[in-house]
């Protein structure tokens, strides 16, 4: 989710590798950081931040079962409870035949519920203005934001110069 | 990041471009008014979009007796094209899933417009089987739902309803897909507009921040769906291809089917993608993104897969021969030598013959000739498809019932027109979203931009022409590379 009701102070830098240097002098000096933003996914980023890695895959096993049992017991329900009817003389539970409709519905399940889990666990969605701290985040500028609570503003001012950032800013979101 | 890339490698982005000239050039088509070009070809697309809405309200009214389907020809244009616009869907799950496993980087200039072109052709692909049930209101009855008829289910073990799952689930999956790849990119787009645009912009971003969080679980989803995405994309053709192998039909009636038309459809899809993005490259201006190497790339896919499927036509042959089953034996003679000769010629020249051809390395890097290649296969793989439908269902078993197919007016104005529907829909996609994926581009700028691959490559030949000089060099060329490095 996005937390709301801050005030930031934060730091860009012009470059990925400039930002990670900054994240490790960060965790040196046992810095709080909010958090960084970057216009792509910069790899070597999330150790050094210490974020765990990320447990949607797992998730998306889950769905993806699910899918593989909705698919398989409702068709055996339907063809051998439900309604039996034979199809060329051929038994009514036809397990070579359910392969093909169980497997889609496995791929259907996991990537339906993995991406709507994505969006809800990241407070992203459809209609959802999400604040944001400076309009070159997305286009070639790395953040990283303290919370002002965290640190005091001439430290954070200090770090941020010490560490080469482009240019600094304050901001309530 | 991973400055360092083998020095064998040619850059896959020119022109020395920073983080900020990605963003500029990319977005730029969706800021700018369209040109004159872009007007004309989407008034061209338009207007055989109004053909096909005509002809199918023409087909729904009139009923399914305008198309020249008979008794014995059950099957012709319409599941001809069916078959030919999901084959060429295959090539953008190919490219963004596929590709992005076996991380390639030449996939990141053209996944996103890859993508776009498999819904659009899987799009164009689903009416067809829906209009050919004539009447198209009973189409819900083909899922199964609780109804009030019984209730009545679709019978699961048929490969027609195998394909109804299997469509459905690769429309949904290259969905969700391709949008959550674009989610970044138009926050991009957003942030650089104003007014009612970025509004617009901030509808279809869903908020995105950048967050280091979102980011890292936006490249386990996206690795995730590749990875369920590619069985899944090998397991539509093979349905589709179970159509026709399920059946008793000879000549339909063969094992190597779906291996075979997964060939054929990368191998249509893969020319496809060069039919639009030589267009889309000139047209937009993004030789620099899309470059020579990229289409040299897919060149090399197309010979590959021309040549899976090169084989599969001469094992057809050795096959129904070898069976000794005349009526297989028939089905091949007629194919090759009835009265649809001329299709199946075309097919074997265009498919087999003319991909050889790219065995040239001056020829796959040659824009023009590769433009006109990727129309060759186009046609050569819709020939396929017909061969194989309508050349076989026009002689069976009993000579008293052959009869020979040409499709009505209504059956062209159908196909034609769904070709206006793909290049709308294609069209719209290159003014509302950067038909090049931003972030990933600039995600392999450090190890793939001409500026940086020049530096590894320099340094590569020195060593090559004087080890003991290069070593001294050496020194100077790391800290050259860390100059450039560090400068952008």
């Amino acid at each position: 989710m996005v937390e709301r009701n801050k005030d930031l102070i934060f730091g860009l830098y012009d470059d990925e590798t400039e930002l990670i240097s900054a994240v490790k002098q960060a965790k040196e000096k046992h810095l709080d950081i909010f958090d960084v933003f970057s216009p792509f996914p910069v790899h070597g980023l999330d150790p050094v931040l210490g974020l765990e890695e990320s447990r949607l895959h797992v998730a998306g096993f889950i769905y993806g079962a699910l899918g593989t049992l909705t698919a398989f017991l409702g068709m055996t329900w339907i063809f051998t409870k439900d309604w039996p009817i034979i199809f060329g003389g051929k038994p009514h539970w036809s397990v070579p035949a359910f392969i093909p409709i169980t497997f889609e519905l496995t791929v259907l399940f996991a990537a339906v519920g993995m991406t709507v889990t994505f969006y809800i666990i990241n407070g992203l969605g459809p209609g959802v203005t999400n604040p944001y701290l400076h309009d070159r985040i997305t286009d070639d500028k790395f953040c990283i934001a303290f919370d002002s609570h965290h640190i005091s503003e001439s430290d954070a001012k200090a770090f941020f110069k010490a560490t080469g950032a482009s240019e600094v800013g304050a901001k309530h979101i | 990041m991973g400055a360092t890339v083998s020095p064998i490698r040619d850059p896959l982005i020119e022109g020395s471009k920073s983080y900020h000239d990605i963003t500029v050039d990319l977005v730029r088509a969706t800021e700018e008014k369209p040109g004159t070009t872009w007007t004309i070809a989407f008034l061209i697309s338009v207007t055989f979009l109004m053909v096909l809405v005509f002809c199918i309200g023409w087909t729904i009214w009139h009923g399914i007796g305008t198309w020249n389907l008979n008794r014995t020809i059950g099957w012709g244009w319409d599941i001809t094209n069916f078959v030919w616009w999901i084959g060429i869907g295959h090539a953008g799950t190919l490219i963004s899933a596929i590709l992005l496993l076996f991380r390639q980087k030449w996939r990141t200039g053209v996944n996103r417009a890859a993508e776009a072109m498999t819904i659009f052709a899987v799009m164009c692909a689903g009416l067809f089987p829906l209009i050919h049930m004539g009447r198209l209101w009973m189409a819900p009855f083909i899922f199964p739902y609780p109804n009030t008829r019984g209730p009545l289910w679709p019978n699961f073990n048929s490969p027609l309803l195998w394909d109804v799952f299997a469509i459905s689930t690769y429309f949904t999956v290259s969905l969700l897909f391709w949008y959550t790849g674009l989610v970044p990119d138009f926050a991009t787009v957003r942030d650089r507009a104003k007014g009612m645009r970025k509004r617009f912009y901030n509808f279809l971003s869903f908020g995105w921040t950048g967050s280091a969080k979102h980011w890292q679980r936006w490249e386990a989803l996206s690795l995730v769906l590749a990875g369920i995405a590619t069985p899944l994309v090998l397991s539509v053709h093979t349905i589709v291809s179970f159509d026709f192998a399920t059946s008793v039909i000879p000549g339909w009636h063969t094992t190597i089917f779906p291996p075979y038309f997964v060939a054929g459809a990368i191998f249509s899809g893969f020319a496809m993608v060069l039919t639009l993005m030589l267009i889309t490259r000139k047209v937009l201006k993004l030789e620099e993104y899309i470059t020579i190497e990229h289409i040299e790339s897919m060149n090399k896919v197309i010979v590959a897969t021309g040549m899976i499927v090169g084989v599969a036509y001469l094992t057809e042959l050795f096959i129904s021969w070898y069976s000794g089953y005349i009526y297989e034996q028939f089905a091949f003679f007629n194919r090759a030598l009835g009265p649809y000769y001329w299709a199946y010629f075309g097919m074997m020249f265009c498919n087999v013959v003319s991909p050889l051809f790219f065995f040239s390395k001056k020829l796959r890097r040659n824009i023009k000739f590769t433009f006109f290649m990727s129309i060759v296969i186009n046609i050569g793989m819709w020939f396929e498809r017909f061969v194989i439908i309508a050349t076989t269902l026009a002689r069976d078993y009993l000579p008293s019932s052959w009869s020979f197919y040409v499709p009505t007016w209504v059956e062209i104005g159908i196909f034609l027109g769904t070709l206006g529907l793909f290049f709308t829909l294609y069209l719209l996609f290159t003014r509302v979203a950067p038909v090049v994926a931003v972030a990933e581009v600039k995600s392999i700028l450090k190890s793939s931009g001409d500026q940086y691959v020049k530096v590894n490559n320099e340094h590569h030949e020195h060593m090559q022409h004087d080890f003991s000089k290069a070593v001294e060099q050496n020194k100077s060329y790391v800290t050259h590379a860390a100059e450039a490095h560090d400068s952008h």
